[in-house]
């Protein structure tokens, strides 16, 4: 038993010391938001709200943010509905070379993005057509749908099949059914899906930076101004902001996956759709 | 979706008939996208067994050792990774550089004399940078697979006589395997590609594959051969994942599911 | 219960030659059969009968290969199940857990457009009758299983169909609580007068509930009829093991008269049946094997009154049930023992294994089948 105990606080140590690695970087933003001075290293010289005040009045980044907003929400709303037809599709058919086309579906999750950004880069230019936002709409729309399906499929799998037949059976349409017990009983996962590929969208750069033509998304600003060190204390008064926001749609959207597996009934711990 | 995707390597073909094979040949044979290659391979195998070693134990310390706040702890492993890409690359650099976070935190401390230099603008670097941005893809899957396995089969495994370090080396890591495999293959693809972590932390020795794709694409003009580079790597990356795929259920196949 | 049969109640249900293929198996093969308007009817089988699909197919939800499905007189075929009389009880009873009971009960009805307070008047009628009264604003999530049970039954009974599905309704229920449903959904059924089709694999729960059973094996029906006929004349040895507990005994035909067959059973020796005992159509010749039912037989203990016949054996087992004791008797000439049901009366003694017993039986509990 004592051996147990040892074992256990190692692990304890290790879990700490690993937490530590991975909070690193993201405690450091927040720091060097506030810290007064224009170089990025310690010692730290002071508090200040500066560089919060200069990301008001500078006019490319607030193109740069309704940019990425438009991308965002269009690549949300997009691959979740394109999301809500695959899932659905793959919870209650089989069709014929359904695991191909599932694989071939979910490729991009385990491409390197640099190759989906080639390769759309190409089947653009094929096609003669201009870069513009709508391009990186494409591509992140290609990204994201793979997130979308693995969310909404987890949702659709907790959907006993005869709820729906229930329905049907009771007088009601396809599309009623769709409507008064489908639709609601996948919501949760309808709106995760909505927050998680909105988060993707807007933190994505690659496929953006390729793809995108004289219009530059948010990643692809700061990427921009990365290159010029006076900008930087506000690049990271940009990526607090940032961060705030994405942990905070991030709860969000775990707060709605977890109302839909206890209104399932189902135990609202379980890592499902997580991944 | 799939129409995009037949569109692309329907595309791809066009290109190679019309330009010819010289591209892949240029790929293949030019010493420096040979030495590109074989160094971001190298990079991402490095990364790869980093990022599954760090992540097993912290893997298995949620799936056996926290009991009531599952959810909440892979919440906070998985928060990070949601930080914009740009900035937590960018702030490696801070912590790894000549008067970075680090330096100072050791000189301040006495423990070096003089700043490290060999933890930034080099593999060292990239590794590091990687194994951090990765590594909820990688605990993940392994959690999952923890989590699968029954619980009575340790217990049986104790009954039978088996101490802890056996029975994890007889029942827990065999069972994990399949998690592991995962975790190992969704590293191991994108790092490969990666683009931002070697351009800003990786020095000049540090530069991958994709650095040199961005070139070709960008100021070199020749998006042919940038793609035949895109093509080769990702059939290599294929390859090398089908075959630890494969091995390991070969070897595992007792253990996997 | 031969008096709740309503043998000339009208057809309500047609089943004409229905056979049902998924893909290289066929799961239904040539189901015909008529149900009546008002029973109380059973499909019991094991599972993978086609018991389910059978039902499935009732309802709409999965089109026959071949064969024709008539309900009230009208063929169903293209006719998709919101459109169709009957309403289903799901196994799981598919409860829409977003909405409240209430709201679960009048799904169906949302539809007819009915005028609010007859809306309301009509769902608050159905709960009652299934004793959910007043249960109308809960929210569907928190009922347990039993009454989910009830409010998937009132989900359906609103809409007044020609015939409810129930699908392994009791299934899920702990044993208390399906003993108790048992009887509920028959009361229930009788006053309604619905024709209501059963879906089970448990003997015991079609025998209590139903009119008529059909028994299905691999997607045919063995035997069509009522509980008492099923478990004193099962057609075959299929049916007969699966109904109840059945000793079978090896047996050959000796002798045939116009009305009598004298038979030579293993261990019980020279019985005579009477010829109507056989079933239809069946020549003496053909009979192989007979059975007998454990409670068809008596361990005679001093004192106790005689039998008819008697024959010996070698108590192996004992099972005590509390009311019952079940004995494993190995009867003189036999390899394989039979098994005898006593009831545990007052200063019964129950005898133990190695001991000799006396089995008493009467010729007429002998079943003959194919």
């Amino acid at each position: 038993m004592s051996n147990r105990r040892k074992n256990l606080n190692w692990l304890n140590v290790y879990a700490v010391v690993y937490m530590v690695f991975l909070y690193a970087p993201v405690v450091l933003l927040p720091i060097f938001a506030f810290n007064s001075a224009t170089i990025i290293a310690f010692p730290l010289s002071g508090f200040t709200t500066e560089w919060f005040g200069v990301l008001w009045t500078t006019q490319a980044l607030h193109d740069a943010v309704w940019n990425s907003m438009l991308v965002s929400v269009s690549t949300a709303v997009i691959s979740t509905v394109l999301g809500l037809f695959a899932a659905r599709a793959v919870a209650r058919y089989t069709f014929p070379f359904q695991r191909g086309i599932m694989g071939l579906v979910m490729l991009p999750l385990v491409l390197p993005e640099i190759i989906i950004a080639v390769a759309l880069l190409i089947v653009l230019i094929q096609l003669g057509l201009s870069l513009s936002l709508w391009t990186v709409v494409l591509g992140h729309v290609l990204v994201c749908t793979p997130f979308s399906i693995a969310v909404l499929s987890s949702a659709f799998r907790g959907l006993d099949p005869s709820m729906e037949e229930a329905s049907f059976d009771l007088g009601e349409t396809h599309w009623g059914t769709f409507r008064r017990v489908t639709f609601p009983l996948v919501m949760p996962g309808v709106i995760s899906s909505l927050l998680i590929t909105f988060t993707i969208s807007l933190d994505e750069f690659i496929i953006a930076f390729f793809l995108t033509g004289t219009e530059v998304t948010l990643p692809v600003y700061i990427w921009s101004q990365m290159r010029f060190p006076t900008k930087l204390p506000s690049i990271m008064a940009l990526g607090t902001i940032l961060l705030a926001l994405t942990v905070a749609l991030l709860i969000l959207a775990e707060f709605f996956r977890r109302r839909s597996a206890t209104r399932r009934g189902l135990d609202a711990s379980t890592t499902e759709g997580l991944i | 979706m799939v129409v995009t995707f037949s569109f692309w390597t329907q595309n791809y073909l066009d290109l190679d008939t019309t330009f010819t094979l010289a591209n892949y040949r240029e790929a293949w044979t030019d010493p420096l996208y040979r030495e590109l290659t074989l160094r971001s391979l190298r990079i991402s195998l490095v990364v790869t067994v980093v990022t599954v070693l760090l992540a097993f134990p912290i893997a298995y310390h949620v799936s056996f050792h926290v009991h009531h706040r599952k959810a909440l702890w892979l919440f906070l492993i998985t928060v990070p990774f949601w930080t914009s890409y740009l900035l937590r690359v960018f702030l490696w650099k801070v912590i790894l550089g000549y008067n970075g976070v680090l330096n100072s935190a050791l000189l301040g401390l006495g423990l070096i004399d003089e700043p490290l230099s060999f933890i930034l603008y080099n593999a060292n670097a990239v590794v590091i940078t990687l194994a951090h941005a990765w590594a909820p893809f990688a605990i993940l899957p392994i959690f999952v697979a923890l989590e699968r396995i029954d619980r009575s089969l340790l217990e049986a495994a104790k009954d039978l006589g088996d101490g802890p370090v056996r029975s994890f080396f007889r029942i827990t890591l065999p069972l994990a395997m399949p998690g592991v495999v995962a975790a190992t293959i969704i590293v191991l693809i994108p790092t490969v590609g990666d683009y931002i972590t070697p351009r800003l932390v990786g020095g000049t020795e540090g530069l991958m594959i994709s650095n040199m794709i961005q070139v070709q694409f960008g100021k070199a003009n020749n998006a042919p051969l940038g793609a035949a580079l895109a093509v080769s790597s990702m059939f290599i990356v294929g390859g090398i994942s089908l075959l630890i795929f494969f091995a390991t259920r070969k070897i595992g196949r007792g253990g996997a599911d | 219960m031969l008096d709740t049969e309503k043998p000339h109640a009208r057809t309500i249900i047609e089943l004409d030659g229905v056979t049902k293929n998924f893909g290289a198996v066929q799961a239904l093969k040539g189901i015909t059969a008529n149900i009546r308007e008002g029973e109380f009817f059973s499909l019991l089988g094991p599972s993978g009968c086609g018991k389910t699909t059978l039902l499935r197919m009732i309802a709409g939800f999965d089109d026959p290969t071949t064969g024709t499905i008539t309900i009230d007189n009208k063929a169903m075929a293209g006719i998709a199940a919101n459109h169709r009389p009957t309403n289903m009880v799901f196994q799981s009873y598919a409860i829409f857990p977003h909405l409240s009971v209430a709201d679960n009960v009048g799904y169906g009805l949302k539809k007819r457009r009915l005028p609010k307070a007859e809306y309301k008047r009509e769902v608050e009628q159905a709960l009652e009758m299934v004793d959910l009264g007043g249960y109308g604003p809960r929210a569907a999530h928190t009922l347990s299983g039993g009454q989910r049970q009830r409010v998937a039954l009132a989900r359906a009974l609103i809409m007044k169909p020609k015939v409810v599905l129930l699908d392994e309704p009791l299934s899920a229920l702990d044993k208390k609580l399906r003993d108790q449903m048992q009887l509920e959904l028959r009361q229930l059924q009788r006053s309604v007068g619905i024709t209501f089709i059963l879906v089970t694999h448990d003997q015991e729960e079609a025998l209590i509930m139903s009119d008529r059973i059909a028994v299905m094996f691999d997607g045919q029906i063995e035997q069509l009829a009522t509980p008492e006929e099923l478990y004193r004349r099962p057609v075959n040895q299929r049916v007969a093991s699966f109904i109840g507990v059945m000793n079978f005994l090896e047996a050959r035909a000796t002798k045939s008269s116009e009305t009598h067959v004298s038979l030579d059973v293993q261990a019980l020796g020279k019985i005579d049946i009477p010829r109507a005992g056989l079933p239809d159509g069946m020549k003496p010749e053909e009979i192989h094997r007979v059975g007998v039912r454990p409670e068809m037989m008596t361990i005679l203990i001093d004192g106790a009154p005689s039998a008819e016949r008697i024959v010996e054996g070698e108590v192996v087992e004992t099972s005590y049930y509390g009311d019952m004791t079940y004995y494993s008797v190995r009867l003189n000439g036999l390899e394989a023992p039979v098994t005898i049901s006593m009831r545990n009366t007052a200063g019964r003694a129950v005898l133990r294994p190695g001991e000799t017993a006396r089995v008493g039986f009467a010729t007429d509990s002998i079943i003959v089948f194919r």
